[in-house]
């Protein structure tokens, strides 16, 4: 995803992710960082059992980066990508999970019952596509999603990190979803950043489950969701067009709690926030 | 490819039911040694279909001793586990094809990864 247009408006997956491409999953650290970080944070929303080492299923592992993070934690991994090149970068960087070329829309040929839980970083999105003219993506999608559900154990948790193009795709991905059995749903992080913004589908086979909080959003700070909470928050009446005056102390705490929304880093706030320096300093 | 990844694999060519198990047809094996997890392997053992096991462990000449019959109480008996330890996940396919036992579709494996991929009138 290095560059700004989608990638799966390219080339098909099997044809975008050439050598040229798989190199740079090995290469690019900036990219390499990126992928173990979704993979970090799909681990933590499996929710799997504490120091119980699992096998779980790596939907599209490409060059198996989120593998060697599943690895670090103990679990024995399955990897299915469609891409030969970047299955022979994994097989090069002597990846510990066993490596299965396959289409996810042509459904994953496991027995029932396999499976204590599969993560997929950035692959679901390349169903939506209809790259040959016999792809139907809502049909892909629930052989992908049927296929799935039958391979996973009961109350096992799927989660999928991808990129939806528009809120139709997303629809159409979740109704698909639900459709062969899953419940759960969307869990966002950081939904006021362009940029650190992250989309995750959780899904639970079998037992339903808590969805889990998004990183950063407003929501995940209050108790009750559907209620209209009591805000006392009468000042920005005072101000010009609903921002505070510039350099004043509501104006930094406005621009710090933005900052903290858009997930990055920003000092807590203490009885010297926006305080003036004494003169003589 | 492991054998316990075989194990797990079954056919999804379109029209056949069962397509399991796969039948393995290896020109090259080799043996690569992993960390023993007695925990891992106990809790693998009930998911596995112990019969395809043998007879893939068997297929390959790397029995190492397995009985044909699953052996009551192996959460405790180290010795065995350590065993089917080997042969699930030690015992590597590099070359070779998997058969469909109903269709008789060949999945080829290259490199030790088994291509899965169907063409457009199998899906």
């Amino acid at each position: 995803m290095a560059s700004g247009r989608r990638p799966e408006h390219m080339a098909p997956p099997e044809m975008f992710y050439n050598q040229e491409e798989a190199k740079k999953y090995s290469q690019n650290s900036r990219m390499m960082e990126i992928q173990s970080q979704m993979s970090e944070r799909a681990v933590e929303l499996l929710n799997l059992p504490e120091g119980q080492p699992c096998f779980l299923l790596d939907v599209g592992c490409g060059s198996g980066l989120s593998g060697d993070f599943l690895s670090e934690e103990g679990h024995v991994w399955v990897g299915v990508d469609i891409s030969t090149a970047m299955l022979d970068v994994a097989l090069d960087r002597e990846v510990e999970g066993d490596l299965v070329l396959g289409d996810m829309g042509q459904g994953m040929p496991f027995k029932a019952g396999t499976f204590d839980g599969c993560i997929s970083i950035s692959a679901l999105q390349w169903l939506c596509n209809a790259d040959k003219k016999s792809h139907s993506p809502p049909r892909r999608l629930h052989v992908f999603f049927s296929s799935l559900y039958s391979s996973l154990s009961r109350g096992g948790r799927a989660v999928f990190q991808l990129y939806p193009e528009n809120s139709e795709q997303l629809e159409l991905i979740t109704s698909q979803a639900m459709r062969a059995g899953f419940s759960g749903g969307m869990v966002v992080d950081y939904p006021n950043s362009s940029k650190a913004k992250k989309f995750f589908l959780c899904l639970f086979a079998g037992a339903s489950g808590v969805l889990p909080k998004g990183l950063g959003g407003e929501a995940s700070d209050r108790n009750v969701p559907d209620q209209v909470q009591f805000s006392g928050q009468r000042t920005r009446f005072k101000n010009l067009k609903g921002r505070s005056l510039k350099k004043g102390k509501d104006w930094i705490l406005d621009k710090k709690e933005r900052r903290r929304r858009q997930g990055r880093e920003v000092r807590a706030d203490t009885k010297y926030t926006a305080r003036q320096r004494r003169p003589r300093f | 490819m492991k054998l316990l990844t075989h194990n797990m694999l079954t056919s999804h060519v379109k029209g056949v039911t069962k397509g399991y198990p796969l039948l393995i047809k290896a020109t090259e094996v080799k043996v690569n040694e992993v960390e023993f997890n007695s925990q891992f392997v106990s809790r693998m053992i009930p998911k596995l279909e112990w019969s395809a096991l043998v007879q893939a462990a068997e297929g390959l000449g790397h029995l190492e001793d397995l009985p044909a019959e699953l052996v009551a109480d192996y959460e405790n008996n180290e010795e065995f586990l350590k065993k089917v330890h080997k042969v699930l996940l030690e015992v590597e396919v590099v070359e070779g094809s998997l058969q469909c036992p109903e269709s008789g579709r060949e999945f080829p494996i290259s490199r030790g990864v088994p291509n899965m991929l169907l063409n457009e009138d199998e899906v």
